[in-house]
């Protein structure tokens, strides 16, 4: 068929520049494009969200400039593509991101069937309820029959069922496209329940015109480890991806944020030293610049400071570190160590 | 006066007719209270038009503000519009840079002038124009909105949007599937079989599809149908599906065209030994081509309201950046502010484009007769 | 291709080949078969490739999986244990019900507005008008989410529910109304109602046959309604009443029993019809002034009224004029009806195309089944129309 033949010829030639390797060595792929490629939300805020200006801030926008402050030395070079839930896994197994920095909860359908990989955990999470105070419900066992605002597409869907059928209980599923639309849903009064996971609860919970007049249940039904995503068998990749993540999480352990850094590069402490590039292997090993770490830190800062600009105090969302505060603070954030 | 005037050879004036059928009560008689159910639909229909305008009215202009720099503006109890006046740029181009948004404005503004060209009917040259708008036009603009090279900054299609992503994937989507759905138009009518029932079956696929399973189709399938190494951009990918999906609608229209082309046009082409492509591309599509401008352009507004639909997949149109913006926390609460402005624009667009068709359509009409 | 003819004058043999147009054409043709056949193959090869490298799981064993996610409206049984083959149906028949409800609400609202387009009233002449060039030039998407949400924000919470007339309720999840339980020997009522629609079929047959006779008008109308009506009605009697309602009663968060119009079900059948009305009326509208004006004045002489005008001599005529265009605004609406997904209406595209296919991956087979079955729909309501638009023309002659 000649027109279509035409329709993809004319298609490369317009794109010629936009045609891109999304071959085994995406690190060669990256640095030699000048950019990553990180796949996003649409906007959900606290994790990844276009400002007035078009710029795009949040936790997990926090974790793609940390991989391009280690692998380009510089965090500003990622293009962000804004994906709902349907495509996300498609178009990162098609090449067109480099990772996937996007709300998704790593489980074994997803780590073993849709050729993928998770490479940590940013942000330990478990599905909750929002509700409208005014109802006066205090527990999620009280919901019998209660109408629920669900986003489609997510493992909340799966959650929910599992947990009415569970407890005996009956639900009316209304499934919107978007984080959005579901709030908005849940704000003219189309439903008693929200569920999602339960950060992004105190992420939608601020885009209600009142937020005080609705509350987040106790419950968490679920466990949702949320974190970056990368095509699988690409370990170099992988490698680079785990250990940006890991370097935040370290930063933070030994007390680097990203105004002290520049202070301690010549410190004695072994652990820094490490950290920062004087010693030890450096960056060899992953194939990164030594100071990539220290890039990571003084351009992104350590993880509790991408926690609590995106997430925490300094927010508007005001979540607590909770299982997020790291291992020695009675949380579960934990990295090995870099050495 | 002598009242024995009565008899004259001269035509006396008519006299005037009765006073209720003239001026404002004549005519209202005449057109609002011809009949009892008349008078009461009248009344009827304007208790319904009070009810729905007043409030609407006073809500939208009235009691609104215009003016500001933050939600605190909004004091009157009315329409926020300080809203759309904050946001307008980003609405207009969505996230492109803002030192580089004359390029924007620059390949809108040549299209315009070549548009407005073609529109206005005694300028010479409309061959040449046309081929300059259809052909040289898409180059120029491609390379002013994507850059890269004549010193120009590369700016990214995610960084698209708004209003102008709006309309480049209607206009790509048109301009791309005319010539596809020139050569499936004369592939339907063609008298080879297998040409015949290729084209029937391509056109009829696409229109029995909707856009939104085609915008699906080029975003989720698109990507597993192209070698591993090939990888398309999200809104190429997109165009391709509104490109495909379009030229069905395209032949159609075309076809119509064809068809009013009487069948002594075809029969004089060949007479004078022209072949197949000589005799369409010089005597029947120049004829046919123009006749089909009204379908062209209702096509065009048809796929221009459904570009809103690229919202599904994820790209930032008008309607998308809207939506976003009613998320920011800063400006809750303004969604009806936000849908009507998108409204407005389409409508804007879409009636301007509807009336220059039916405007078309009427001249065409007594230019060539019976049609 | 065939401009290469005069590229080759050395072999005469040859030029007489290309000017030959039933050689040219199985030549051409054959090209095509080939490009297409090698266009597909590609395709499918790269496809299976790409499955095959990247781990995904292919085929359409999910059908018969549990789905394990519930879905508000169905009109089968659905529970969150059936297989994702049966949300394929779920889906499907919700898509059906608002194209059905729409195309009758459609061309309702839009045979309405075309002839107050042409009423001598002028103002309802120009609401008419401004609503056609309102309403179809604003995206159909828009309109959803305006209706969707203005529904929404209008209605009150369960606990403070409208109910118009008793046992009726209305509130912001929906309208809910009595379910009817059948009893014993309601059959016998529906077979009443059966046999008056053949009863109805025949008389009228005759009735049309006496009046082509004779002249003499038989009072079809009244006689059908009573008969359609009175029939199971008096069936209904005589059997003691076999039908009894279940009334919707508020239970904690919301109403339960009764039947249920879910809110999301109205804003896009309101949507969709007063998008595609709008449509619709332009098309009957520009029917009714095909009729020529001479059959308009020929029918009042006979002194017919204008309703009689209207239903005898010009809509007749207009019909044949409006069938075809007409066709292509079903199928548009069955097709918009996709729009459900945006507001969680579960259609086909959003239950099937949107969940199923997000929870097991598989978008190719997901895919190309709902794009089959709306390309079926639309074949066989062409085919329906097609039908019905031969039956008109011949009956019109």
């Amino acid at each position: 068929m000649k027109k279509m033949g035409l329709i993809a010829a004319t298609a490369a030639m317009t794109v010629g520049l936009s045609v891109n390797a999304s071959a085994a060595d995406t690190l060669a792929a990256v640095k030699e494009r000048g950019f990553v490629q990180c796949g996003v939300t649409t906007g959900v805020p606290g994790y990844s969200n276009p400002d007035d200006k078009g710029n795009w801030k949040g936790m997990d926008v926090d974790v793609c400039r940390g991989i391009a402050a280690a692998t380009l030395g510089d965090a500003s070079k990622v293009k962000y593509i804004p994906l709902n839930a349907k495509e996300r896994f498609t178009a990162l197994q098609s090449g067109e991101i480099d990772v996937l920095s996007r709300v998704t909860t790593w489980t074994l359908t997803r780590d073993s069937s849709l050729g993928l990989n998770f490479a940590g955990v940013t942000y330990y999470d478990g599905q909750g309820f929002l509700i409208n105070k005014n109802l006066g419900v205090k527990s999620a066992l009280e919901l019998d029959g209660a109408s629920m605002c669900i986003q489609s597409g997510t493992t909340t869907e799966l959650n929910a069922a599992d947990y009415f059928r569970e407890n005996k209980m009956q639900f009316e599923p209304v499934v919107f496209d978007t984080a959005d639309q579901t709030v908005k849903g849940f704000e003219a009064g189309r439903c008693d329940v929200l569920t999602s996971d339960q950060s992004q609860l105190y992420a939608l919970r601020i885009k209600l015109s009142n937020p005080n007049s609705a509350m987040i249940l106790p419950e968490i039904i679920s466990k949702e480890p949320l974190g970056p995503v990368v095509r699988q068998g690409d370990d170099a990749w992988f490698n680079v991806v785990k250990w940006s993540l890991f370097a935040m999480i370290n930063a933070e352990e030994l007390g680097l944020t990203s105004k002290n850094i520049d202070g301690k590069k010549n410190s004695k402490n072994p652990n820094i030293a490490r950290f920062v590039g004087a010693e030890g292997i450096k960056g060899t090993g992953l194939g990164l610049a030594d100071n990539w770490a220290y890039n990571i830190v003084k351009q992104v800062g350590n993880y509790g400071e991408a926690f609590d600009r995106n997430l925490g105090m300094n927010s508007p969302l005001k979540i607590e570190r909770g299982l997020n505060a790291l291992w020695n603070k009675g949380g579960l954030q934990y990295a090995p160590p870099i050495r | 006066m002598s009242d024995s005037a009565k008899v004259t050879d001269t035509l006396l004036p008519d006299l005037p007719p009765p006073a209720n059928s003239t001026g404002v009560i004549g005519w209202m008689r005449m057109h609002l209270f011809s009949s009892p159910v008349n008078a009461l639909l009248t009344l009827f229909t304007l208790y319904i038009l009070y009810i729905l305008l007043v409030p609407s009215i006073s809500w939208a202009l009235i009691n609104a503000d215009w003016v500001g720099d933050n939600r605190d503006a909004c004091t009157s109890g009315g329409a926020c519009w300080v809203f759309i006046y904050n946001r307008f740029d980003q609405f207009m181009y969505g996230f492109y840079p803002e030192m580089e948004r004359w390029r924007i404005d620059l390949t809108f503004g040549m299209l315009a002038v070549l548009v407005i060209w073609l529109m206005v009917p005694n300028l010479p040259k409309k061959g040449l124009v046309s081929v300059l708008t259809l052909v040289v036009y898409p180059i120029i603009a491609y390379f002013l909105l994507y850059g890269g090279s004549f010193g120009l900054e590369v700016v990214e299609t995610h960084k698209w949007g708004g209003m102008s992503l709006t309309l480049i994937l209607a206009i790509v989507g048109i301009v791309a599937a005319l010539p596809f759905g020139v050569l499936l138009a004369l592939g339907r009518r063609s008298e080879m079989p297998i040409v015949k029932s290729f084209c029937v079956v391509y056109i009829e696929f696409w229109r029995g599809v909707p856009l939104i399973t085609v915008l699906f189709m080029a975003s989720v399938m698109l990507p597993l149908f192209l070698p591993g190494e090939v990888d398309f951009d999200k809104l190429l990918r997109a165009m391709i599906g509104i490109v495909m999906f379009q030229s069905a609608y395209m032949a159609e229209v075309v076809r119509g065209g064809l068809q009013a082309i009487p069948k002594g046009q075809y029969e004089a082409a060949q007479a004078l030994g022209l072949n197949y492509w000589k005799m369409m591309g010089l005597i029947v599509l120049p004829q046919a081509l123009k006749l089909m401008i009204p379908g062209i352009v209702n096509t065009f507004i048809a796929l221009f309201k459904d570009t809103s639909l690229v919202l599904i997949i994820g790209l930032f149109d008008i309607l998308a950046i809207v939506q976003a913006g009613l998320s920011d926390p800063n400006w809750l609460g303004f969604s009806v502010e936000g849908y009507t402005f998108v409204a407005l624009m389409f409508w804007v667009f879409c009636y301007g484009m509807s009336k220059y068709s039916q405007h078309l359509e009427k001249r065409f009409h007594t230019g060539h007769g019976a049609r | 291709m065939s401009s290469d003819a005069n590229k080759s004058p050395s072999a005469s043999q040859k030029t007489r080949f290309w000017h030959d147009p039933a050689k040219r054409a199985i030549l051409f043709q054959s090209l095509l078969v080939i490009a297409v056949l090698g266009f597909v193959g590609m395709i499918v090869q790269n496809t299976l490739h790409n499955l095959e490298s990247r781990g995904i799981t292919t085929g359409f064993a999910f059908l018969s999986q549990e789905a394990g996610f519930g879905i508000i409206q169905s009109l089968i049984d659905y529970s969150e244990s059936s297989s994702y083959g049966r949300t394929f149906f779920v889906g499907l028949l919700n898509t059906l019900l608002v194209s059905v409800l729409g195309i009758i609400a459609a061309t309702l609202l839009g045979f309405i507005m075309g002839i107050a387009r042409l009423s001598n009233n002028w103002l309802i002449s120009k609401v008419a008008s401004a609503y056609v060039e309102i309403f179809r030039n604003i995206p159909l998407l828009i309109q959803i989410f305006f209706w969707y949400f203005a529904v929404l924000r209008a209605l009150p919470s369960p606990r403070q529910s409208l109910e118009p007339i008793e046992n009726i309720f209305i509130n912001v999840r929906g309208l809910y109304m009595p379910e009817p339980i059948y009893g014993d020997g309601f059959g016998w009522v529906v077979a009443a109602f059966f046999i008056a629609v053949v009863a109805v079929f025949f008389i009228s047959r005759w009735s049309k046959k006496r009046q082509d006779e004779t002249g003499q008008r038989f009072p079809m109308l009244w006689t059908a309604a009573g008969l359609i009506i009175g029939l199971p009605l008096l069936v209904y009697w005589v059997m003691g009443s076999p039908l009894t309602w279940e009334a919707p009663v508020l239970k904690g968060f919301n109403f339960r029993g009764g039947m249920t119009i879910i809110p999301e079900l109205a804003a896009l059948w309101v949507a969709l019809t007063i998008y595609t009305a709008a449509f619709i009326a332009e098309i009957v509208r520009s029917g009714i002034e095909a009729v020529s004006h001479g059959q308009t004045e020929a029918a009042s002489a006979l002194g017919l009224n204008r309703g009689k005008v209207l239903r005898l001599v010009v809509v007749p005529q207009a019909v044949r004029v409006i069938i075809p265009p007409l066709t292509s605004q079903y199928l548009n609406l069955i097709k918009n009806s996709s729009l459900a997904t945006a507001i969680g209406y579960p259609d086909l595209v959003s239950v099937f195309a949107g969940t199923t296919l997000n929870q097991t991956g598989q978008a190719i087979e997901v895919i190309f089944m709902t794009m089959l079955v709306y390309l079926t729909l639309s074949l066989l309501v062409s085919a329906f129309m097609n039908w019905f638009n031969t039956r008109m023309a011949l009956v019109e002659r």
